[in-house]
């Protein structure tokens, strides 16, 4: 890793007061006494590192949550500085085949689809997934998502439509990320209907996958290829003037800002589309900070907890997903007091890790549970599996509660 | 408000309370993770003092520059009675007008205006007979040196204190040589840990002793936690502050953050504040930038609580030029041919005093003394004039200063 930026971020290092802050938010070391914690295997550790070897093989255990720089008071890019050395760290070991896979939800995604009944009979399928297990350490009790057999892009079809200059504001373009295009097409299609029931038009061009599981799971050539094709193919719509919303909140990160401090992309397109990069809860509440949101809603009573993922704190917007919710009457959210579901992405999948993410998530469980609310709501779509799977009752996107308080549904 | 400290958050809840919509923009968590959790008012004038309000009246007469001069003594008593009201968790304790004097992490008596119920009991004012207990884990905290230290500390006349030093073995982590302080507060949090902790605790220290242990008891259960350690042992005990990581200044920051979410405040964490729009001497936005952008964040009032040099609120260039980093505001800073250091680390330092000047009502203002803008305030150690570190006025000041500040905002709108 020779990038300009990998120096940017260990030169950060050097702020580094050794305050501990980050150790004390670090959801995985108050979990398990196996990772000593971000400022350890981080600052710390980083000035070993460089020439033959990693000095500690116990930075592996870091689940790349990024809580430790958004907490860090001053300014230390621990969590990029982290992910470059797993990433060497990953690479000295050798990448499983489990790593390799785990890390394509494409490939998965299309070899699931086309036979999606049996594919989904298969994983919820006990000795398959003890198989499953045993031959690639895939924890067996690890949620996985249901394939929806055919495709959003598939279903959403008509509206590829081109770059249009003449019109940009009115027409946005949609990011749906691969959990919307083969396991969540409805939150996608309701992520539409929000946006068109507020005067946009909404365009889905084709688009690939981010590349954040594979630079989660340290195969950052690889990323980098995957998040310049998908940086390529949004970047017209970019150029022509046209906002691009996200519901996948960890993506439309890795589009805005990871891509490049952590993988050190810098292309023109990566550039331009990370400008018009908005998660769909932040474009809406910019939509009623200036008057435009409709909102005309009918009551939806409930309450639900709503769970903040780490990646959508990453995005430094606040809670705007809190915000919407409180303009639906009736709907009485509240955050739930935790950091972190523990799957951060694909860590709590695996077999060595998936006790660490339920212990990590464990408080978050027994508030979804002790709230007593038939649902819980959070942005991104890895922590709503878990969170579904460990609490035993729906998570949904926030943007479902809007699209309830719309009517729409 | 721009920082996450103990400014910050004191005028978000006040702000919030009063019915005010608030955000409050930071770059990270603040610093008061990292602070002792008691409060100082004034601790050193230079000498040590006892009765901390006459003091301030002496103090600002001496230094009109000084930001007591600008808050004034009356506001800190007004402003520390609401603020323990918002984290009663806290239970903390005082001595009316005087200060208490507790034993650091290393034994030297420190005074300190108000202190959590679990510590204020190690007040050495009157002396008394103490057994420093340490932890097998807990690399950081030195019962030997805190008991040798106190038995040969300054204390007021007739005061005698005498204290020896034990170690319990009482871990969360058996056999782990390293154990953080938040290690052991989560743990005891839960009763089967609590109850073995108890267990070794007994039979150390006899009846009129205090057993004086490292402040990680307990984090969210805190109170819980000391009650029943004290029932359990059938003796006082008093926790004394630890270096970062300090749990009792997480504590503190918890409940502080649980009262502004609760009033309704906003955080936004991770993006750094950048600047300011605004016209005819009225700020109408703050510039900040976050994961892709930089974006305004309209706004009727600010509130600047960025810290000092220390903290980051104020940069110091090559060249010798102070700046303060986010609207670029005029620097109070030591006068020309001053030298900013001196080699002495607890010496006076010109530097850490440096900051922006403010007017009566907490804003900054420019070389002619006139607001640069009349909807901005500070309060913290963002204000120049202070070194609280010496002075041990940090948390009165933030406090106070945050408190008044609030309260011309909420007087103006």
């Amino acid at each position: 890793m020779t990038h300009q930026l990998h120096e940017l971020m260990r030169d950060s290092l050097d702020h580094c007061v050794k305050c501990t802050i980050c150790e004390t938010y670090c959801p995985v070391a108050a979990a398990t006494p196996l990772f000593p914690g971000p400022k350890y295997v981080g600052p710390q550790a980083e000035r070993y590192r460089g020439g033959d070897a990693n000095a500690d093989a116990s930075l592996d255990y870091c689940s790349s949550c990024g809580i430790c720089t958004q907490v860090c008071p001053q300014g230390v890019k621990i969590a990029e500085i982290n992910s470059q050395a797993k990433a060497e760290l990953a690479q000295e070991r050798g990448v499983s085949l489990r790593d390799r896979l785990i890390a394509r939800p494409t490939l998965a995604g299309w070899m699931g689809a086309p036979v999606w009944p049996v594919a989904n009979w298969t994983t919820s399928f006990g000795p398959f997934r003890l198989l499953l297990e045993k031959v690639l350490r895939i924890h067996r009790k690890a949620p996985m998502p249901r394939w929806a057999g055919r495709t959003f892009q598939s279903r959403t079809r008509a509206r590829r439509r081109a770059p249009n200059p003449s019109a940009p504001q009115r027409q946005v373009v949609f990011f749906h990320g691969c959990a919307a295009n083969f396991y969540e097409p409805g939150t996608g299609a309701m992520a539409v209907q929000v946006l068109e029931h507020n005067g946009l038009e909404v365009i889905i061009p084709k688009q690939g996958c981010c590349g954040l599981p594979l630079q989660s799971n340290g195969q950052y050539d690889a990323a980098r290829a995957y998040v310049r094709r998908l940086a390529a193919q949004l970047a017209p719509y970019a150029r022509a003037g046209h906002d691009i919303v996200a519901t996948s909140t960890s993506c439309g990160l890795m589009l805005k800002r990871e891509a490049h401090e952590i993988l050190g992309v810098d292309d023109d397109d990566l550039k331009v589309v990370s400008e018009r990069m908005f998660d769909i809860c932040e474009y809406l509440v910019m939509l009623d900070e200036r008057g435009e949101l409709n909102r005309d809603m009918q009551p939806v009573d409930m309450e639900v907890p709503y769970h903040a993922p780490c990646q959508q704190r990453g995005h430094g917007v606040g809670t705007p997903a809190m915000e919407l919710m409180a303009l639906v009457p009736g709907l009485r959210a509240s955050q739930v007091d935790a950091v972190c579901c523990g799957v951060a992405g694909t860590y709590g999948l695996k077999a060595e890790k998936y006790d660490i993410a339920m212990e990590v998530g464990r408080s978050l469980f027994d508030q979804v549970r002790a709230s007593g609310a038939p649902l819980s709501v959070c942005d991104s779509e890895t922590c709503r599996w878990q969170i579904a799977a460990a609490t035993d009752r729906p998570s949904v996107h926030p943007v479902e509660m809007l699209h309830r308080a719309y009517g729409l549904g | 408000m721009i920082g996450a400290g103990l400014a910050g958050l004191v005028a978000g809840v006040r702000l919030a309370e009063g019915g005010m919509r608030v955000t409050l923009v930071a770059k990270g968590v603040g610093s008061l993770n990292l602070s002792p959790g008691v409060i100082d008012v004034l601790g050193y004038a230079p000498g040590r003092v006892d009765a901390p309000r006459e003091a301030i009246g002496r103090l600002v007469a001496e230094r009109p520059d000084h930001p007591y001069a600008r808050i004034g003594a009356d506001a800190v008593e007004e402003a520390l009675a609401w603020f323990t009201g918002r984290v009663p968790q806290m239970r903390y304790r005082g001595d009316g007008p005087r200060n208490l004097l507790l034993p650091s992490a290393v034994g030297v008596p420190r005074p300190t205006a108000l202190a959590p119920a679990s510590m204020a009991g190690a007040d050495l004012r009157g002396g008394g007979r103490f057994v420093a207990v340490g932890l097998s884990g807990l690399k950081d905290f030195y019962p030997r040196l805190l008991a040798d230290n106190l038995t040969r500390a300054d204390l007021p006349e007739g005061a005698t204190v005498t204290a020896r030093h034990a170690e319990i073995s009482a871990s969360p982590r058996p056999g782990r040589a390293d154990v953080a302080g938040q290690v052991y507060a989560r743990a005891l949090d839960d009763p089967p840990f609590r109850a073995e902790f108890a267990a070794a605790l007994r039979g150390l220290a006899e009846p009129g002793e205090t057993i004086l242990l490292p402040a990680v008891l307990g984090t969210a259960r805190a109170g819980e936690v000391f009650d029943e350690l004290q029932e359990r042992v059938g003796l006082a005990i008093a926790e004394v502050p630890t270096v970062p990581p300090s749990v009792a200044g997480m504590r503190l920051n918890t409940e502080l953050a649980g009262a502004f979410a609760r009033a309704g405040g906003r955080v936004v964490l991770g993006v750094e504040a950048v600047g300011a729009t605004g016209a005819d001497g009225r700020i109408s936005g703050i510039l900040i930038r976050d994961a892709a952008r930089t974006r305004e964040l309209p706004a009727d009032a600010v509130v600047l609580a960025t810290g000092g040099f220390s903290a980051g609120g104020i940069e110091l260039d090559s060249h010798g030029a102070l700046r303060e980093v986010v609207l670029d505001l005029p620097v109070s800073g030591p006068p020309e041919g001053v030298p900013p250091l001196s080699e002495r680390h607890l010496d006076h330092q010109p530097l850490m005093a440096s900051g922006v000047a403010v007017d009566g009502m907490l804003r900054p203002v420019g070389p002619g003394g006139e607001p640069v803008w009349d909807n901005l305030y500070a309060a913290g150690t963002i204000v120049a004039g202070a070194e609280p570190w010496r002075e041990k006025s940090g948390e009165g000041i933030a406090i106070a200063g945050a408190y008044r500040a609030a309260g011309a905002i909420l007087e103006e709108t």
